[in-house]
């Protein structure tokens, strides 16, 4: 039982900082329609950045995320300006590879500039640990927990409170109604890939922090995001973010009662039996896939 | 011009190895050789199919196990405490049990992608490769997991009345990647420019149409999935009777990107674009190894990629046989594959 | 122009959750009769089309094409009975060439099997050739032979109309289903259309069309079948229904040639 309980625990913090990747690809993937597999490489930006400023420029930790949730919107940014603007209107596939080069591109960069040895970040948070009962965390994953908290509300309220949410939304329903309202498409589709880069930067700072940063980071994060979007249905931030703790749960039993090698297949396996049973999502409202 | 060029490239395939003494580049060229195999049965589903699968390496990979399995013997427990035990197998019964079972798994993509379209299907593809790798690493019992299957032996072929002949040199190992390349291509090849090939480009282009003119789509997608499946699975099987040893590291997905790259730049939709590609990325590497370091190299390559992709969106070869056409004023070459039987471009101005 | 009843429409409704989109609906098109189906925008004709060629479900109701039960089956295998239809948009294969287009039409035609292909047997090669000859046959009787080369996609709107209906003819229908077949079309093409509408009902082959274009659509039918807001308002002759006041009345206004 308390084996249970430390699990959980476990499952909820990891849980909110994949429902960061998620939300982040949801709104990618949902608005922009594009498989964006730079996801997970910008996971990986958030940790190495967080990594520059705290451990290598010794600057302070939370500056540090900060600057990494803004690097990674600017990278963002940049990258659908650069590489998905031109794509606009070719074949899937073709917007696909490009995705694919830009991916290969970042994780080779990375792996040249900092080397493939994996890198912890020093964080300013006491050693021991919180105990609670049964159950002991440690207070960077108390951290962990409530920075991805406050994000997630942060994305909730910008998606449902603001105008850019509202024009982010109308896009994500019809885009050429949304044109015809006037909404600035290309600049919606440049926001919400910035967002959702910035989210998965965040993501990457976060959890780089508690485990190790290593180039490779960003293959499992993007798939594990892309379940997580599988679970939650196209565009729904809420479906995101249960997908996500769902995931999140999955991985943490699985890993302690079946066996901790496949710990990463859960995700794969969800998304096959999921879509093999409801080949649209399970929270996902009535809309066409693909 | 149409006939020679095949012609040319055949004559080139089948002398090879007397003018190239170079052990180290004939042994680029056969895996190069294996991987164009893959590509080839990748761009049947991918580029004539239309279908978005992303998880071609599972079948190689599954061909490749499944041959090193065959012909290594094995002895497992499943649940249950059944215990399997098999014996081993000649090679070239490996390779077609291989082609088997992986053709078997295409037919589990090609129903799966009827329920589930469009950028999920590239999920699941791509979840379904990681899996098998996943599987690979983890069932030691039957895989030797990250330890590998070693001493996988080479392919044993009988000729009734000249004994037996074991394929253990480069050259030998050439002619029957060359022969097995070969029957990939002249089976694509017929496939694509048959009637059934025309179902398959049709269901590529537009469903309903393709419905509403009596083309039974999911039969025509589930063929193209077991037959590139299939295809692939053979690759894989003389990749594992070839370099004698594989890991699960065989399923990982730069490998599937690796042979989309090809299959895009070279030219998807058309039978000799992944043989282009194939080669320009077969032999990048090897190239620029020589003054780069391996994460340099990836860099070049996936730059190469967005350029090639920005510049020549329909792929090399489809872009150079446009401006042959354009060239020679033909008509019917510029509109692509002539399916015209009999008739010439007579009927157009 | 009585003959047998090729296709039988039996009280179809279809309902989408509370939208009803078509009720009731219930008419019989005769072998080698040329009906039309008007009724304005929204008045469901695209849905019942869509309902006859297996690509909708319907909510309730039967339809038989020479007595076979349509319900249920999917579209390519209605097609295979000789029910065939036309699109309005995207009614061809645009990144092929307009002979390739006929060709892939040309499926059902075919037999050959998968080893037949791979082993590139005689009877396959005499297949083809018959095929590619019938091609060209379709392609003349629409009058696009000269383009044969070219890319669906490069012709002109009429022109690719046409291509649809060669596409559709190349799939052997016993019945056609033409939607919208001369919209957009200025006069001269429309016509051409029209001619070819009825070199086909010469042929034998039965014609259910939906058009909006009226004088088109009362001078080619044998009869006319209005619909509005989902249901038949009036059946009879072009003459009977021009006079009708209830058509009339749901086009607001004599004399109006769109709805």
């Amino acid at each position: 039982m308390d084996q249970l309980l430390q699990h959980l625990v476990n499952a909820v913090v990891l849980g909110g900082t994949y429902a960061l990747l998620g939300i982040g690809l949801t709104l990618i993937f949902g608005i922009m329609r594009v498989v964006n597999f730079t996801h997970g490489e910008l996971y990986a930006f958030g940790a190495y950045t967080i990594y520059l400023m705290a451990a290598a420029l010794g600057l302070n930790f939370f500056f540090g995320l900060v600057v990494a949730i803004v690097a990674g919107m600017l990278l963002g940014a940049m990258i659908e300006v650069a590489l998905l603007r031109p794509m606009r209107g070719a074949d899937v596939d073709t917007v696909m590879l490009v995705m694919i080069g830009a991916w290969i591109v970042m994780q080779n960069t990375e792996l040249l500039i900092w080397g493939g040895v994996a890198k912890a970040i020093v964080t300013p948070f006491p050693d021991a640990p919180l105990v609670i009962g049964p159950v002991s965390i440690s207070w960077l994953r108390v951290f962990v927990l409530a920075a991805a908290l406050l994000l997630i509300l942060a994305a909730y309220a910008l998606i449902h409170r603001t105008k850019l949410g509202k024009a982010m939304r109308a896009t994500f329903q019809d885009s050429d109604a949304a044109a015809l309202m006037g909404v600035h498409i290309k600049g919606i589709h440049t926001a919400t890939f910035a967002i959702g880069s910035g989210l998965a930067a965040a993501a990457g700072a976060l959890l780089g922090s508690v485990f190790l940063v290593t180039p490779t980071m960003g293959d499992l994060a993007s798939l594990k995001a892309f379940a997580i979007v599988i679970l939650g249905g196209l565009g729904n931030i809420t479906g995101a973010t249960i997908g996500a703790f769902v995931l999140a749960l999955v991985e943490e039993l699985g890993a302690g009662y079946v066996s901790s090698g496949y710990r990463d297949a859960m995700g794969f396996l969800i998304i096959i039996v999921v879509l093999l049973f409801k080949p649209t999502g399970l929270f996902a409202r009535a809309e066409r896939v693909g | 011009m149409k006939r020679a060029v095949p012609t040319f490239w055949l004559l080139v395939i089948f002398t090879l190895p007397f003018w190239l003494q170079d052990q180290y580049v004939l042994h680029i060229l056969i895996t190069t050789g294996i991987f164009i195999i893959a590509a080839m049965s990748l761009n049947l589903l991918l580029g004539y199919t239309g279908q978005l699968s992303l998880g071609h390496v599972a079948f190689f990979g599954i061909g490749a196990y499944v041959s090193a399995l065959t012909t290594l013997g094995f002895d497992v427990e499943l649940f249950g405490g059944f215990r399997v035990v098999h014996e081993p197998w000649p090679a070239v019964a490996g390779f077609f049990i291989a082609i088997t079972i992986a053709g078997m798994s295409g037919y589990v993509i090609g129903k799966l992608s009827f329920k589930v379209r469009g950028a999920y299907f590239v999920i699941v593809t791509i979840s379904f490769a990681e899996v098998t790798r996943l599987v690979a690493l983890n069932w030691v019992e039957l895989t030797q997991g990250p330890l590998a299957l070693t001493n996988i032996p080479p392919f044993t072929l009988g000729f009734p009345g000249l004994g037996n002949y074991t394929l253990w040199d480069k050259t030998a190992y050439w002619y029957l990647v060359g022969v097995v390349g070969l029957v990939a291509y002249v089976v694509i090849g017929r496939l694509v420019n048959s009637r059934i090939g025309r179902a398959m480009i049709a269901l590529k282009e537009n469903e309903s149409l393709a419905s509403s003119v009596g083309i039974d789509v999911t039969h025509y997608l589930v063929l193209a999935a077991v037959v590139s499946a299939a295809i692939a699975g053979g690759a894989g099987s003389l990749y594992a009777h070839y370099i004698k040893i594989i890991d699960p590291d065989i399923f990982l997905f730069i490998y599937t990107v690796t042979m989309v790259i090809m299959v895009i730049t070279g030219g998807k939709g058309s039978l000799a674009g992944p043989i282009v590609g194939g080669l320009i990325f077969g032999f990048l590497p090897v190239i620029v190894r020589a003054f780069a370091a391996p994460a340099v190299q990836w860099i070049l390559y996936g730059g190469l990629t967005i350029l090639v992709v920005f510049v020549l969106p329909r792929g090399i070869v489809p872009t150079l046989q446009g401006w042959i056409a354009s060239r020679t004023q033909s008509e019917s070459a510029r509109a692509g594959l002539s399916w015209a039987g009999g008739s010439k471009s007579g009927d157009a101005k | 122009m009585a003959g047998e009843v090729i296709l039988s429409i039996e009280n179809v409704a279809v309902q989408f959750g509370g939208l009803v989109a078509l009720s009731e609906l219930t008419f019989t098109v005769c072998e080698g009769e040329i009906v039309g189906l008007i009724g304005p925008n929204g008045a469901g004709k695209t849905t019942a089309f869509n309902v006859f060629t297996g690509f909708l479900k319907p909510t309730s109701g039967e339809v038989r094409y020479r007595g076979t039960l349509l319900n249920g089956l999917k579209p390519y295998e209605i097609a295979g009975l000789g029910l065939v239809r036309t699109f309005q948009r995207t009614s061809v294969f645009q990144n092929n060439s307009v002979f390739e287009n006929v060709l892939i039409g040309l499926h059902r035609r075919g037999r050959s099997t998968l080893w037949d292909t791979l082993l590139a047997l005689p009877r396959e090669k005499i297949a083809e050739r018959e095929v590619a000859g019938k091609a060209r046959e379709i392609l003349a009787l629409v009058g696009l032979e000269s383009r044969a080369a070219e890319l669906a996609g490069a012709l002109s709107y009429g022109e690719q109309r046409l291509l649809g209906i060669a596409l559709a003819l190349a799939a052997q229908p016993s019945m056609l289903l033409l939607d919208e077949p001369v919209s957009g079309m200025n006069p001269s093409e429309s016509a051409k259309v029209m001619k070819l509408v009825e070199t086909i009902r010469a042929r034998g082959v039965a014609i259910l069309l939906v058009e909006h274009d009226m004088p088109t659509v009362m001078q080619v039918s044998d009869r006319i079948v209005v619909l509005n807001y989902g249901r038949i308002i009036a059946e009879g002759s072009p003459a009977e229904i021009q006079r009708h006041p209830d058509v009339i009345r749901a086009y607001l206004g004599e004399g109006k040639k769109r709805a």
